[in-house]
């Protein structure tokens, strides 16, 4: 690749350099910059001069350093061995990374992403003569224990007949599995390796509607602000709300098939923490590790900001990957304004008219086009795949009114906002019941209905109205007090405060109530609100509510998200009747 | 386009050239002098400014192109002037030579001896900048250090190799808590090689001072590397002083694997001296002026925090900051907070109410304490208690701010309560004397106390068990 130089540097400042005598180098090419042989991409061409953006520190670059081309992209190498690695930004794996140069990233090093060497066990699921098109699967690897891996044709190729297939057996990904026969006649080899440009999203055949919720475990999104298969959602909050916590309980405990997390400039120990503790989870849907299924990209607030622009689409193209082989795929970003205020700094060296606080004026067209990716598709193989997108947004001061939340919320269709107030009194999850909200409601109604005997949209509704009123109603006691309440309205308060403790909050840290499941879920609100009810009535024949709310059974209610597990649902029916019983017998003896 | 060998000349020539002086600057503007006609000069290498008294002065290359160079120039440029300046660049970026001898010493911030006196020389140049740790490479944090202080200790819990920043304002006690923290900071694992490594960063010589003096009181100052960049220095050293301090902190704890505590104040200077910078070159800025850059600028330095595994040592950060007017949302503390492993924040009005640590726990927070307490580790009901304690002391503001619009009086028996727990809670758990060192059991005891003043029905984030265990006792 040292061989076809495309121009040299002539000026350097930070992650931007600018090319002269600029010979064939084209946009989005992969170039290598002075005898560090830096990865770059070229981002502008002008008068015989380029931009090029550099993926790693670009100290000790000259002007009069020799740019070198690749002819290739900005790519993503994909095949099995995806998952459970972690990645840089640019799909390096860091594993690897740390065997050439130790506990600290040096520059200049890069290796495959996939391991060459690694044999996996083929099996062709084609045989000689088949007509195939773009899409369509030429054999399988069993990749993890959870994910068979499909090999299929490269999206470039639009039909072709399959000349020769590998029998079953141990191969390694450079090694031909297939010949294929294109209708003009050419020969060309496969393996098991495809090569796709990280800007461009990977072609399907239709989107679909979003019919089916991705069920998180987390009982204020199932419940109250549900995201489907296929969609988007923002998570902004200040800093320590609770963006993190919350994307990582949806990677450990979500029912989608694959996770792609990318610690998109934040912390290093947070992607530590996910290295090593997914190993050790059990999802408790296929009873097998949780690192089965997920892939990691870390380019943590430290390394390159360039190479942080380029990692969410690095993470999307592998996620379209997988989808295309019929999964769901769950993309975690954490963060999204860390990738646009990297796209800022980029901007601001390339000297570019900035518009909204020194944010290029292309900055919504970008965040569309990324969350234009999600969907649930129909893919070229014909089988149905899909991406949803849940990215965390970390908006300056913790004000929503800022460009990036702003922009992002006109291209998702679900927003859990985290508030501050609830994170300072540890109410966790802190998303707000107020500012939340949900487009897809109306979408995955049918599918809670019948998980739920169809109680599921009323008994939504109904805890939604009494927390719209809770809070008028505190608005009130901030003015004068609780005692000025009749008891009926003051018991509204009360039972709002416990679908708080009981219902809202989650403690990720907890082993029985870190994840519930959807069962566990309509019975907890059903209790919640048949205790709403029969405290009503009670109220009505005269009961004081102080007496209600210190019977044993409300503190049971409290706790049952701690102490009731999951597919015990028994438990619910015995505390149902508990609480109708305790409930009875207050209202007998002041009937007397 | 060039051969190969035309190419290979050109670097030969550059190592040639480098060292070689240029005289004659063709613009000073600030810390940033340009120059022109050099041979071809990297991007952040190392320049040694020659002024025109026969001085010499360190810099780097900020912006390189076949045109021109722009320079800082951490020491200022105040004496310099275009003709007579002189500049040699030496083809590699700002190293420190490091030493275990520099702990007892004073320096300024690029690590030189501030007394005049000759330093050791370092047996390993390091590159000031540091590169990122590998997250692979990483060991999650897990050691609980205990400091003596109840509302960190129980609370916000320390943890070794966490990055904990104090969010304070003008005129309160924060250098007084940091001092508390060096001396009392203990990890319960026997036999930790401790050290402290202390920069300073535009603060006036009576905070160094005071620092030196508590160290020396403790009896550790021989174990503190000090790196003092004062009010009276200019500007610009303060942009490399954290480096350079975390350039020999990184080297003593995963060279010589040692524990090393990292206090640096006041990073609001530090960000200020860079707001210095982009203006003077014309950048675009962000919020309140500052640099577009400054998170990954503040991030480089937090970052370099942590433990390596297979290492043995570990960085534990502490960095102050003052928050301009008390704000909390001004881009100093926020991206702090979005960098760090939690944050301590001080409240001015629970200082005027005479108590110390002035530290509001609930805007605090530590990040690492959930794997770092409990049984085992802590006690097995410090999880639950704090749990508790933070959501009973959240009721306990509502209540006041109630109390205030309707009186006190007028407040439900319940609510009455909560109040006598808010001021048990702030007077003899927050408060305790700059002298007082509590072990994690007093100070989760002391919680207990306070919780034991509210009814048992109110602790729903306690077990059963624990109630029975220590409610009331
Ligand atoms: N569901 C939860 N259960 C228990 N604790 C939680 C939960 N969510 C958040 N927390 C607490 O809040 C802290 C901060 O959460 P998190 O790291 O997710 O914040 P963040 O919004 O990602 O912050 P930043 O923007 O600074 O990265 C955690 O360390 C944890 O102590
Ligand atoms: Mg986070």
């Amino acid at each position: 690749m040292k061989d076809r130089i495309v121009g040299q540097v002539k000026r350097v400042n930070g992650p931007v350099i600018i090319l002269k005598d600029v010979t064939d180098a084209s946009m989005m090419e992969m170039v290598r910059i002075g005898e560090q042989q830096l990865i770059g991409e070229v981002v502008k061409l002008y008068d015989g001069r380029a931009t090029v953006q550099v993926y790693e520190d670009a100290t000790g670059i000259c002007p009069g350093d020799n740019v070198y081309g690749s002819g290739l992209s900005l790519s993503v190498e994909l095949g099995p061995g995806l998952i459970g690695t972690i990645y840089d930004g640019i799909q390096r794996p860091l594993e690897k990374l740390m065997e050439a140069s130790g506990a600290f990233i040096s520059r200049g090093i890069s290796f495959p992403a996939l391991d060459h060497e690694k044999k996996w066990p083929f099996v062709p699921k084609v045989e000689v003569g088949a007509n195939l098109t773009k899409g369509m699967t030429l054999g399988e690897v069993v990749e993890t224990e959870r994910v068979v891996h499909k090999i299929m044709v490269p999206p470039s190729i639009d039909e072709c007949v399959v000349a020769k297939i590998a029998s079953e057996g141990d191969y390694t990904v450079e090694e031909i599995i297939a010949t294929v026969v294109l209708p003009d006649g050419k020969e060309q080899k496969l393996t098991m390796v495809q090569h796709w440009p990280i800007r461009v999203p990977r072609p399907v055949t239709e989107r679909l509607a979003l019919k089916q919720p991705l069920i998180t475990g987390l009982r204020v999104i199932d419940t109250l602000f549900p995201i489907s298969k296929g969609g988007t959602v923002a998570i902004p909050g200040g800093f320590g709300t609770g963006k993190t916590m919350t994307q990582h309980s949806i990677a450990q405990w979500c029912d989608a098939d694959i996770i792609v997390y990318i610690g998109c400039g934040e912390r290093g120990n947070e992607m530590t923490d996910v290295l090593r503790e997914f190993p050790l989870l059990i999802d408790p849907r296929t009873g097998q590790s949780l690192m089965q299924r997920t892939l990691l990209i870390a380019n943590t607030s430290n390394m390159p900001v360039s190479a942080r622009e380029a990692s969410i689409y690095t993470g999307i193209s592998m996620a379209e990957y997988y989808r295309d082989q019929g999964y769901h795929v769950a993309i975690m970003t954490d963060s999204t304004s860390r990738w646009a205020e990297a796209l800022r700094e980029l901007s601001g060296r390339m000297e570019e008219m900035p518009a909204e606080e020194g944010f290029p004026a292309y900055l919504p067209t970008r965040i569309a086009q990324f969350y234009e990716r999600a969907g649930f598709m129909k893919c070229l193989s014909g089988e149905t795949g899909s991406i949803s997108v849940i990215g965390a947004v970390s908006p300056p001061g913790g004000d929503f009114s800022e460009p990036v939340t702003q922009h992002t919320k006109r291209f998702v269709r679900c927003f859990w906002a985290l508030d501050r107030a609830l994170a300072s009194s540890r109410h966790y999850p802190a998303i707000s019941w107020i500012d939340s909200y949900s487009e897809y409601l109306t979408d995955v109604q049918p599918w809670w209905s019948q998980h739920s005997d169809g109680t599921w949209q009323i008994n939504r509704q109904r805890i939604m109205e009494l927390l719209q009123k809770e809070v008028r109603l505190q608005q009130i006691v901030k003015l004068v007090g609780p005692d000025a309440l009749p008891d009926s309205q003051n018991f509204i308060l009360e039972v709002c405060s416990l679908f708080k403790t009981a219902f809202l909050q989650q403690n990720a840290f907890d082993e029985v109530d870190r994840f519930c499941s959807v069962g566990k879920q309509v019975r907890m609100l059903e209790i919640i609100l048949g205790y709403y009810q029969k405290g009503s009535e009670a109220i009505a024949k005269g009961v004081p509510m102080v007496k209600i709310r210190r019977l044993k059974v409300v503190q049971e209610i409290a706790r049952m998200r701690l102490t009731i597990e999951n597919d015990d649902l028994q438990a619910f029916d015995k505390l149902q009747l508990r609480l109708e019983r305790s409930i009875d017998q207050l209202g007998g003896i002041y009937e007397d | 386009m060039r051969t190969k060998e035309e190419t290979l000349l050109v670097h030969t020539d550059r190592h040639l050239l480098s060292g070689r002086e240029y005289r004659g600057t063709s613009r000073i503007d600030g810390p940033l002098v340009y120059m022109r006609n050099t041979h071809p000069v990297g991007y952040g290498e190392l320049v040694e400014i020659i002024a025109p008294d026969g001085s010499h002065r360190s810099g780097q290359v900020l912006d390189t192109s076949d045109e021109a160079v722009v320079v800082q120039v951490y020491e200022g440029t105040d004496g310099l002037n275009l003709p007579d300046t002189g500049m040699r660049f030496l083809g590699e970026p700002l190293t420190l030579s490091v030493s275990e001898q520099m702990l007892g010493r004073v320096m300024n911030g690029l690590g030189k001896s501030r007394d005049g006196s000759t330093l050791p020389q370092g047996a390993v140049e390091k590159d000031v900048n540091g590169e990122p740790i590998n997250p692979t490479a990483r060991e999650y944090p897990r050691d609980f250090i205990q400091t003596g202080i109840s509302v960190i200790d129980g609370l916000t819990t320390l943890i070794q190799g966490q990055k904990v920043p104090i969010f304070s304002g003008n005129g309160l006690d924060h250098n007084k808590l940091a001092a508390q923290i060096a001396r009392q900071a203990k990890v319960r694992k026997s036999g930790a090689d401790f050290c402290i490594v202390f920069a300073a960063m535009g603060v006036k010589y009576d905070v160094a001072r005071y620092f030196i003096d508590s160290f020396e009181e403790t009896g550790v100052l021989d174990n503190v590397a000090l790196f003092l960049s004062l009010a009276d220095d200019p500007s610009i050293e303060r942009t490399i002083t954290p480096k350079t301090a975390l350039t020999l902190a990184e080297y003593l704890a995963f060279e010589k694997g040692k524990q090393v505590l990292v206090i640096m104040t006041d990073m609001t200077n530090y960000c200020e001296a860079l707001r210095e910078i982009g203006t003077m070159r014309g950048e675009i800025p962000s919020r309140k002026g500052y640099p577009g850059y400054l998170y990954s600028s503040l991030a480089e330095l937090y970052e370099r925090s942590g433990k390596i595994a297979g290492r043995g040592g570990s960085i534990t950060q502490l960095p102050i900051l003052t928050m301009p007017n008390d704000d909390i949302s001004h881009p100093v503390p926020d991206l702090t907070g979005y960098i760090t492993e939690g944050q301590i924040v001080f409240d001015r009005s629970m200082q005027a109410r005479g108590i110390y640590p002035p530290i509001n726990c609930l805007p605090s927070l530590s990040r690492l304490m959930k794997d770092g307490i409990g049984e085992g580790m802590t006690r097995g009901d410090h999880p639950h208690l704090a749990n508790q304690l933070f959501a009973s002391y959240s009721h306990v503001k509502d209540v006041q701010n109630l109390a205030s619009v309707i009186g006190e009086e007028e407040l439900t028996s319940l609510d009455q309560q909560y109040l006598e727990f808010g001021n048990f809670f702030e007077h003899k758990f927050v408060n305790q004397s700059f002298t007082e060192d509590r072990s994690i059991e007093q100070t989760l005891d002391i919680g207990w106390e306070a919780l034991s003043i509210l009814p048992s029905e109110e602790l729903q984030r306690l077990s059963d068990e624990e109630i029975a265990e220590h409610y009331g006792k």
